[in-house]
């Protein structure tokens, strides 16, 4: 048996510049979607194909790569990415949202402030917007290229109409460039603002739809809305039970079956940076 | 020349023999023993005895043996001996939340009580092809024993009332398709039997197709938990449950988009999957697809096929549907033979009408 052989990062130099052709396209059309080759990669689909495969496209020798799900670098598939790129371009790692030059997420944005030279890739299940409106392709494609978006507005019109709130929590359209509505990837909208006009790199990539889409640094990235009822971030109105942080995004964890909750940092790192503290039950 | 008229007797003898010679393969490779087929080949055996609805390890490694691998063949092994087995009666419900828990997860809290326990599971590792699991395997790492209990993560939300209940009117007696034929409309207990028992692929692709947008049901995984639970036997003679044994299952609870009205507080909706084994990819297409199917119980549109309950329930066993698939390969030639006569008589109509020449042609009608 032939024992296989893996190129620096897995993916072969040829695949790499396909991706890599497909992201400046994606980069010089802000929010627009553009097709690419998707590979199989060595892990599952929805596991953040995508993603890894715009990271083993752009990451080099001298880059020192974070990966983070649901904001933390410690949940399982976080650790299997980052392993991932150790074993196969053994690439530094770290926990460090500012020692970071790449920071593969999924469903998060960190808390702290990105800064320029920076990349953030994130993971998408679903790159387009429109999908759960018009679920066929033919039809979004030119809903995009005439710029039809008046169904998506429609759809947070009848989210008021009925619930009195826009009843999209993660996952919330952007305008990206006064142009493309495009999917922010399953983010909570408390992290949309973060995306507007940052000195980072975005990079979007979604492997089983075989999709990848950008906004480059200081883009502008507008949340839809309206004006008798604004975009809102959420977070829960609770107090980091770890480290005290009254502004990052929390998660809820159960304690027993009897209702008891405490609220944690989603982001571990930022966590970890405000400084120790006793878990306090609330 | 030959020609196949007659001799069918002789050429199904051969073809049988062919076949377990076949399945044997090469006899200097030792013969594959049943004991490592149920041992090392343990999720083949899971998926068998799920979809052909008898909890048996060994009959289904037989079957999965004698069937070459063919798994949906496996499962029709299985089906045709349960359906010979003499029924005693229905066990009691089982308890899920009594599990003795092997895997818990849940995607929707970071930690609860239990809390996550990965267990077996591919999940987080890289598909690189490793020519070297022949290789002694370290011993699984030990740790003391979860002395607390591992309530369902529906069960929690449910004692906030952010969940609908579950159904549990005791008196409803469950139906069984497999005594009674299956009429439409179909209440959730015979979907779900039939959900059991459908294949796995067929669900998983209208499970996924929900999620790309056709009748979609924003599902979070709440939980899915794999491990040991007891299964009991009311007796009438002795007047209590008698505990028969316990078997492997995995259940998921997915936990999906919320509805409310103007008398009713939103909350969210459920969708079940339950396997015999560990059938992880099954269970959740299984609660993907039940809970699409409950559309219409919900008041919500019904356009897509995963919520069309006619359309699913009709064709998710793999054993009709391979039967009938299949059957096109035994003799039509007697249907063949009259279309032909027909499809020769219409173009001689149109041949001769073309010989005319401005007389138009009819549509072909039978």
């Amino acid at each position: 048996m032939n024992a296989p052989v893996y190129n620096f990062a897995y993916l072969d130099e040829q695949t790499k510049r396909m991706i890599r052709r497909a992201i400046l396209k994606a980069i010089a059309i802000p929010g627009y979607q553009v097709p690419f080759a998707s590979r199989e990669m060595p892990m599952p689909y929805g596991w953040g194909t995508g993603g890894v495969q715009v990271t083993a496209a752009i990451v080099g020798p001298d880059d020192i790569l974070k990966v983070i799900d649901q904001g933390s670098d410690d949940t399982t598939n976080a650790v299997s990415i980052r392993k991932f790129f150790a074993r196969t371009a053994g690439v530094r790692t770290t926990t460090s949202t500012g020692d970071a030059t790449v920071i593969q997420t999924r469903h998060r944005i960190p808390e702290t402030p990105l800064h320029a030279g920076q990349i953030l890739v994130y993971q998408v299940p679903i790159p387009e917007p429109l999908r759960f409106l018009a679920p066929r392709e033919t039809e979004t494609r030119r809903m995009h290229a005439l710029s039809e978006y008046g169904l998506m507005h429609v759809k947070l019109y009848e989210d008021i109409a009925r619930h009195g709130h826009i009843a999209t929590t993660y996952a919330y359209p952007v305008k990206v460039d006064s142009r493309y509505v495009m999917d922010p990837s399953p983010i909570p909208k408390f992290d949309n603002p973060k995306m507007n006009d940052s000195p980072a790199l975005q990079l979007f990539g979604a492997g089983r739809e075989k999709r990848i889409y950008a906004i480059p640094p200081h883009t502008s990235v507008v949340s839809l809305d309206f004006e008798d009822h604004p975009f809102e971030r959420y977070r829960h109105e609770a107090t980091c039970a770890i480290c005290g942080a009254v502004d990052s995004f929390l998660d809820e964890v159960v304690t027993d079956d009897s209702g008891g909750r405490m609220f944690v940092c989603s982001d571990t790192d930022y966590c970890a940076t405000q400084g120790p503290h006793e878990v306090k039950r609330v | 020349m030959y020609v196949a008229v007659k001799g069918g007797e002789r050429a199904i003898e051969n073809a049988h023999t062919l076949l377990a010679h076949e399945r044997r393969g090469d006899p200097s490779v030792p013969e594959l023993s049943l004991a490592q087929i149920s041992q090392q080949l343990t999720l083949a055996v899971d998926r068998v005895m799920t979809e052909g609805s008898l909890y048996d390890r060994d009959l289904a490694a037989l079957a999965i043996k004698q069937a070459r691998g063919d798994l949906i063949e496996a499962i029709f092994l299985l089906r045709a001996f349960r359906a010979t087995l003499p029924r005693f009666g229905a066990t009691a419900p089982v308890d899920t939340a009594a599990m003795d828990i092997r895997r818990r997860i849940s995607a929707t809290f970071k930690d609860l009580p239990g809390g996550q326990v990965l267990g077996p599971t591919f999940d987080y590792t890289h598909r690189l092809l490793e020519p070297s699991t022949d290789a002694p395997v370290s011993e699984p790492a030990t740790g003391a024993a979860y002395e607390g209990t591992t309530p369902r993560v529906t069960d929690l939300l449910a004692n906030d009332d952010l969940i609908e209940r579950d159904d549990n009117s005791a008196s409803a007696i469950p139906g069984d398709l497999t005594r009674e034929p299956l009429s439409f409309p179909a209440e959730r207990d015979l979907r779900l039997q039939n959900l059991a028992r459908g294949d796995e692929g067929f669900l998983l692709a209208l499970g996924y197709s929900t999620q790309r947008g056709y009748g979609r049901t924003h599902p979070f995984a709440g939980e899915i938990r794999l491990g040991d639970v007891e299964v009991e036997f009311f007796a009438e003679d002795a007047g209590f449950a008698v505990p028969l044994g316990h078997i492997t299952m995995t259940e998921c609870q997915m936990i999906n988009q919320f509805a409310g009205s103007a008398t009713e507080a939103p909350k969210f909706t459920r969708g079940y999957g339950l396997a015999f084994g560990h059938c992880e990819r099954k269970v959740m297409s299984m609660a993907l697809v039940d809970r699409a199917l409950r559309a219409r119980e919900l008041g919500e549109e019904q356009a897509a096929p995963a919520q069309d309950e006619e359309f699913v329930l009709s064709h998710s066993d793999n054993v009709q549907a391979t039967g009938f698939v299949e059957h096109l390969k035994l003799p039509h030639y007697v249907d063949f033979q009259a279309e032909l006569g027909l499809v020769r008589r219409l173009r001689a109509q149109f041949e001769s009408a073309q010989d005319v020449g401005d007389v138009p042609v009819r549509e072909a009608a039978e």
